[in-house]
């Protein structure tokens, strides 16, 4: 499923190319979008990646993170990451400026099944920063419109001034995406929802599940939650997908910490149907 | 396959005869050949891997006592060669080495320039080499070099190594191959494979490397006497062997029991403190550290052998994944003998015993999965 950028990183996973920062948006406390330019042009040029892929965000002395893609930002020709500040590369990430050198190698694991859905209902449920690695999502609806039926964004963060990528939600709704945002706690002028994520999945109308898809990002209680209240509107199993989070160190199952039962998160992930990985997501602690 | 001892060509030769007065020139040979011959011998009392460059480097005389948690050298009445059965190390550490850089990063006036790191190993002669841990390459070659990505350390100097296999003829408690289908006698994956005799050694051929080394030694051909002591001398072995494992739908066992009272209890016992792993001769997880020097403008990537054990090891921004040691046994265990066949198709278990050998409370694991097939869920 994953998308080699270049033959010099299939032959050896471990070397990274060179990137520097376009530029940065802050997005909220602790959170920016670092927009990433390959220093080799041409490299730059060639770079694909599907929605929902990740890339090991390098930087010397400090380690390496995995980040999932939040755009491919073809005004800017950079690859965006939205990141929020959790460890040491990441903190060390939100101290460089624009210009600041990493690198990067990926793009790495599984996508939003988007060219299985022709036709479908597409359903996307995000907590929290797990909008970020839906985001590409959201923009391959928009621009491939037709391949698909309605478009559903169900988003949950823990107050209004945590909710991700606010400043485009007129312009997503513009384009035709249902949005609903629901809230842990309100602020004053929020108007919305105040409750959990599946609330949204409980009202959701109209809902054909026969043909609906729906892609699941956030903490992993978040999801399971909402797993059941898709089950009970009527989905499939194998209607739902699920991007997971692991411990991923070498992004090409060699190093073996991601390992959920038989699964490398890293390479047979993050992206999983929902019936396939089900029996060993549930399980306490594997 | 894609590495290593490739299949003869050639019709198949006769079962030779090395003496072993002609042992050290075999040695000799494969130095001057521009290999690095890696062979048992005697450290910290203990038979290991390391270079062996005179004969009087191998263990001649010695051999290892091993039980659950036991591990002790003692010596034979007689002067065999290679009179024990398998060490702490196995030829994992020379193909996936402990410590190994991956990747470097240089300071530069224009910015860091990211390079990998040429490997400088000569090709090794691994020699000694048991069946069980022919078994255990071929299961690594699946996950290092079969998969979508490839270990470039690991294919080089997989590819280049020669490997002089020696059959069993002894086995210790600990030895549960055949349960595994792995030995003890060495059937493929090989080079050269030999079987000690009281003052030769019968040698078989493997491939056309093998072939081509052999054809330089002074070898004579083996009588139907000598063919026929090697032969019982290998059937020792397998009448020794009194451990089982029963493999019988061992995947869907371990995984359709995964919430068993037997993790919790092996939990009590267990340490946590990862000596099955280290000693595994499949295991292959490891950790990528950044070593700096002092100003800061070279770093190394450096992959160590990590471990399932260590607590960290599934460590997220969210907690740790696998807090419990329960969590942490099971998951060897099951990854071992269930979930590694899904991944590789194969069982990550060759039978060798070390991971019993060597834990400090003599777990063992053949013991844990009859237990949990006794009272499955």
């Amino acid at each position: 499923m994953s998308v080699q950028a270049s033959s010099a990183i299939a032959e050896n996973p471990w070397l990274a190319q060179s990137v520097e920062i376009a530029a940065v948006t802050p997005e909220l406390p602790g959170v920016a979008t670092y927009h990433l330019r390959f220093r080799d042009a041409g490299l730059n040029a060639r770079y694909r990646f599907r929605p929902g892929q990740f890339n090991m965000l390098y930087l010397p002395g400090v380690g390496e993170s995995a980040i999932s893609l939040s755009a491919a930002n073809e005004n800017s020709g950079t690859w965006d990451h939205t990141i929020r500040v959790a460890g040491n590369v990441t903190r060390t990430l939100a101290g460089l400026g624009v210009g600041g050198e990493l690198a990067l190698r990926g793009p790495y694991g599984t996508c939003w099944p988007l060219d299985e859905c022709a036709g479908a209902d597409v359903i996307l449920v995000a907590g929290g920063i797990g909008l970020a690695p839906l985001r590409p999502a959201i923009h391959t609806c928009f621009a491939e419109r037709k391949r698909f039926g309605r478009t559903t964004l169900l988003y949950g963060a823990r107050s209004p001034d945590m909710l991700l990528y606010r400043r485009d939600y007129d312009a997503w709704t513009d384009r035709g995406l249902n949005l609903s945002a629901t809230v842990d706690r309100s602020q004053p002028g929020w108007s919305g929802d105040v409750g959990v994520v599946p609330l949204l999945v409980d009202r959701l109308r109209p809902l054909t599940p026969a043909n609906s898809v729906m892609f699941l990002c956030g903490p992993e209680v978040m999801m399971r939650y909402n797993v059941r209240s898709a089950l009970e509107r009527g989905l499939r199993r194998d209607q739902i997908w699920v991007s997971l989070e692991r411990n991923m160190q070498c992004a090409v199952g060699l190093c073996g910490h991601c390992q959920l039962g038989p699964a490398f998160v890293c390479k047979d992930g993050p992206i999983f149907r929902y019936d396939k990985i089900e029996r060993f997501l549930n399980v306490e602690g594997l | 396959m894609t590495a290593g001892a490739r299949p003869r060509t050639s019709p198949e030769i006769e079962t030779l005869l090395l003496a072993k007065t002609d042992f050290q020139a075999f040695l000799d040979q494969l130095w001057q050949g521009g290999y690095r011959v890696i062979g048992p011998t005697i450290a910290q009392q203990a038979i290991v891997y390391d270079e062996v460059r005179r004969v009087e480097d191998f263990p001649r005389g010695w051999t290892d006592e091993q039980s659950g948690g036991q591990y002790r050298l003692k010596r034979r009445d007689d002067e065999a060669w290679f009179g024990f059965v398998v060490g702490p190390h196995s030829p994992k550490r020379y193909f996936f080495p402990p410590q190994v850089a991956v990747a470097q990063a240089d300071r530069t006036a224009t910015g860091w320039q990211f390079s990998e790191v040429p490997d400088q190993e000569p090709p090794y002669a691994l020699l000694g080499v048991r069946a069980c841990e022919l078994a255990a390459i071929a299961v690594q070659d699946r996950t290092f070099i079969n998969e979508q990505y490839v270990d470039p350390i690991y294919r080089r100097r997989r590819e280049r190594a020669l490997i002089v296999a020696v059959n069993c003829t002894q086995a210790a408690s600990t030895c549960f191959c055949t349960s595994m289908n792995t030995g003890p006698r060495c059937t493929k994956g090989f080079d050269l494979a030999l079987t000690e005799l009281p003052d030769s050694f019968a040698v078989e051929v493997g491939s056309d490397r093998g072939a081509d080394v052999l054809s330089t030694l002074t070898t004579t051909a083996a009588s139907e006497v000598e063919l026929q002591q090697a032969e019982v001398a290998r059937q020792q072995a397998v009448d020794q062997i009194t451990k089982r494992l029963d493999t019988k739908d061992i995947r869907d066992l371990l995984l359709g029991n995964l919430e068993h009272p037997r993790w919790d209890e092996v939990a009590t016992r267990c340490l946590s403190c990862t000596n099955c792993t280290m000693v595994c001769p499949t295991c292959f997880c490891s950790s990528v550290k950044e070593v700096s020097d002092l100003t800061g403008d070279h770093v190394q990537r450096e992959r160590e052998w990590d471990t399932c054990f260590n607590w960290d090891f599934s460590y997220m921004n969210g907690g740790v994944v696998r807090n419990q040691i329960r969590s942490r046994y099971r998951q060897w265990l099951t990854h071992k003998l269930a979930s590694w066949i899904d991944q590789f198709d194969v069982s990550g278990c060759v039978g060798c015993g070390r991971c019993i050998t060597w834990c400090p409370v003599a777990i063992d694991l053949t013991e844990e999965v009859a237990a949990i097939r006794e009272t499955p869920a």
